[in-house]
């Protein structure tokens, strides 16, 4: 009798399961997206709610409490000029996390719409296009970005600017060679013969469908942007002091490494914790999408 | 006279090849007509309609022939005024109905697209405008198709959507490539029924691309049989299937299943057309003619009139009945 019971129950559950997305289901399945994913979520949370987890200012100097180790009122520490470093952390990652994101949906949007327009026109100014892009990707990514950003001037915005520059080709190549494939569909024929314009094929019939290779792109580029971010901000060619930056503050603190540990390796420990997450939900997504890969 | 291609050559050029797709191409239209053009694979059908509407490759050129539509010569016109032709004055449907619609774009957005590009309308009085064409080609519930994706209607109604869109400006002209060919036979009447009653309405002249002569029974007042990029016959729809002149269209008519006795096998043409490269000096057809002479290998026939006293019927034979 208990048996029935357990055997009915058990059908019932199997009836009222919901189908389970297969995205989900995967990411589920692999422990290192899964922990990527946590970190990524603890830095949207920290960037996001950064003035109420902290009451500190992050720039406001307090020359009484320089150099206080981690305590409980300054959790990691403070600066040579008395900041709180766990509240100048919590804004650097909004700061990260925002240059990230706009550099490379900025250079993802541009780089789509040239990438389209050249594979669509193709013939003369296609070649054009593409041997300058073949330039930009002929340079080191890390020695280019440096050269644009220290010729602009060093600041933020050149710094974003140079990562802009150096991220384009991707984009432009991802774009050209989905154009190259959606230029022989019929539909997009189909929308020659009806008279449409050029301008508007590329943009209503040709970019809305190249969108998905570009979109997995940019979940990659993310990280790979903040640690450029940074690393230009340590090189001095980015972010200023007294911004909150992740890389400028490890560049001035690694002078004070010996006698004030807390300085340099708390930003740095953020700056590792972010790629690695952006680095394992980007090899995550890869596996996911890409069929080949499925193990 | 809507459209006449006048005696229209166009050749592609691939690594040192050069292949004469179309040769000496003389096909008129008249206002209001439906004319069927009839051919098997390759015999310059779609070359035709793709030159008409300026969209050939590259690599093409014609280096003889004229068409002029509505009195202009549409060879001569340049990017901008051939736009303003496309869908406008000429309308176009494709073969495919599955592939021919925007598969991310709901199927308003995509007719009022082409509406609002040749009317001097808002895009809301387009949009307004798509739904009722729509309902002109019989399509059930128009506002709620409208706001669907390709993906959500079945093969006829696609193919409803397609002329819609193709007549949506409206054109005088409609090049129809072989509309019925992927849909199932009872589909294929009811979509040649509205193409046949849209052109009535609206004076709107058809080229029907087929390679089906039911097809061409059942809509075409007027029909061209090609081969190899010529013209080998052309009449009447009545004169040309009862009383077949070319070897070509004789082994056609021939071919099919309607005519055919129960129990006997079909009969096909044998041996395949010719290498487009190397034309053959003489008649086109002469390789595979049950009947050929002698000069058939050694000129090429031109475009006659068959049968004495019957003006609209031609034919490029040596046997050309002439009696």
């Amino acid at each position: 009798m208990s048996g029935m019971t357990a055997n009915t129950e058990s059908i019932s559950k199997v009836a009222t399961t919901k189908p389970v997305n297969p995205f989900w289901y995967k990411i589920r399945r692999n422990p290192l997206t899964l922990f990527g994913l946590f970190l990524l979520l603890l830095i949207l949370l920290a960037s996001i709610f950064a003035p109420l987890i902290s009451s500190y200012d992050p720039t406001k100097i307090n020359i009484t409490q320089r150099f206080a180790p981690p305590s409980g009122d300054h959790w990691f520490g403070t600066d040579e000029v008395g900041r709180d470093i766990f509240t100048r952390i919590l804004y650097g990652a909004r700061l990260s996390l925002g240059v990230g994101v706009a550099v490379v949906f900025g250079a993802g949007l541009i780089g789509t719409v040239i990438g389209a327009i050249s594979g669509y026109f193709g013939g003369k100014l296609d070649q054009i296009i593409m041997r300058l892009m073949d330039i930009v990707l002929a340079f080191p990514s890390l020695v280019l970005a440096m050269a644009v950003a220290a010729t602009l001037g060093p600041n933020l915005q050149n710094a974003m600017l140079a990562i802009a520059i150096i991220k384009i080709p991707v984009y432009v190549r991802l774009a050209r060679a989905e154009t190259l494939a959606l230029r022989e569909k019929l539909f997009v024929k189909a929308a020659v013969t009806f008279g449409i314009k050029p301008w508007r094929i590329i943009a209503r019939h040709i970019i809305p469908n190249a969108l998905s290779p570009v979109v997995i792109q940019v979940t990659l580029d993310i990280g790979d942007a903040i640690l450029l971010v940074a690393t230009l901000g340590f090189l001095g060619l980015g972010a200023q002091p007294p911004t909150p930056e992740w890389g400028a503050m490890i560049s001035i603190g690694w002078k004070y490494l010996l006698d004030y540990w807390w300085y340099p390796t708390f930003p740095g420990l953020a700056l590792f914790l972010a790629s690695c997450g952006f680095n394992l939900i980007g090899d995550g997504i890869r596996d996911i999408l890409d069929p080949k890969a499925n193990r | 006279m809507l459209l006449e291609i006048k005696e229209l050559t166009v050749e592609f050029t691939s690594m040192q090849d050069k292949i004469k797709a179309l040769k000496n191409v003389s096909i008129s239209i008249n206002q209001g007509e439906i004319v069927g053009i009839v051919g098997e694979s390759g015999s310059g059908k779609s070359v035709t309609a793709l030159t008409i509407l300026g969209l050939l490759e590259k690599n093409a050129s014609i280096p003889a022939g004229s068409i002029t539509y509505k009195g202009r010569n549409i060879l001569t016109l340049d990017k901008k005024e051939l736009q303003a032709l496309r869908g406008k004055e000429i309308g176009m449907v494709f073969q495919e109905p599955m592939t021919a619609l925007h598969p991310t774009m709901r199927i308003g957005d995509q007719l009022a697209e082409v509406i609002h590009r040749h009317r001097r309308i808002s895009y809301r009085e387009a949009y307004q405008q798509a739904v009722i064409s729509l309902a002109e080609v019989q399509i059930n519930d128009p506002e709620l198709v409208a706001r669907k994706y390709p993906f959500e209607l079945s093969g006829g109604m696609r193919q409803r959507v397609v002329i819609a869109l193709a007549m949506s400006a409206p054109p005088d002209l409609l090049i129809a490539d072989e509309p019925t060919t992927a849909l199932d036979v009872t589909i294929q009447h009811e979509i040649l029924k509205l193409m046949q009653d849209l052109a009535a309405k609206r004076g709107t002249s058809i080229m029907l691309i087929t390679h089906d002569l039911g097809v061409v029974a059942e809509v075409c007042q007027r029909v061209v049989v090609m081969y190899a990029g010529e013209v080998v016959e052309t009449g009447t729809t009545e004169e040309v299937l009862h009383r077949p002149n070319h070897p070509y269209t004789k082994a056609l008519i021939g071919a099919l299943p309607d005519l055919a006795v129960p129990g006997q096998a079909l009969s096909a043409i044998p041996g395949e057309s010719p290498d487009l490269r190397n034309r053959p000096r003489g008649c086109v057809f002469a390789s595979r003619c049950a009947d050929s002479l002698p000069i058939c290998v050694e000129e090429s026939p031109v475009l006659e009139q068959a049968y004495n006293g019957v003006h609209t019927h031609q034919v490029a034979c040596w046997r050309r009945e002439a009696e």
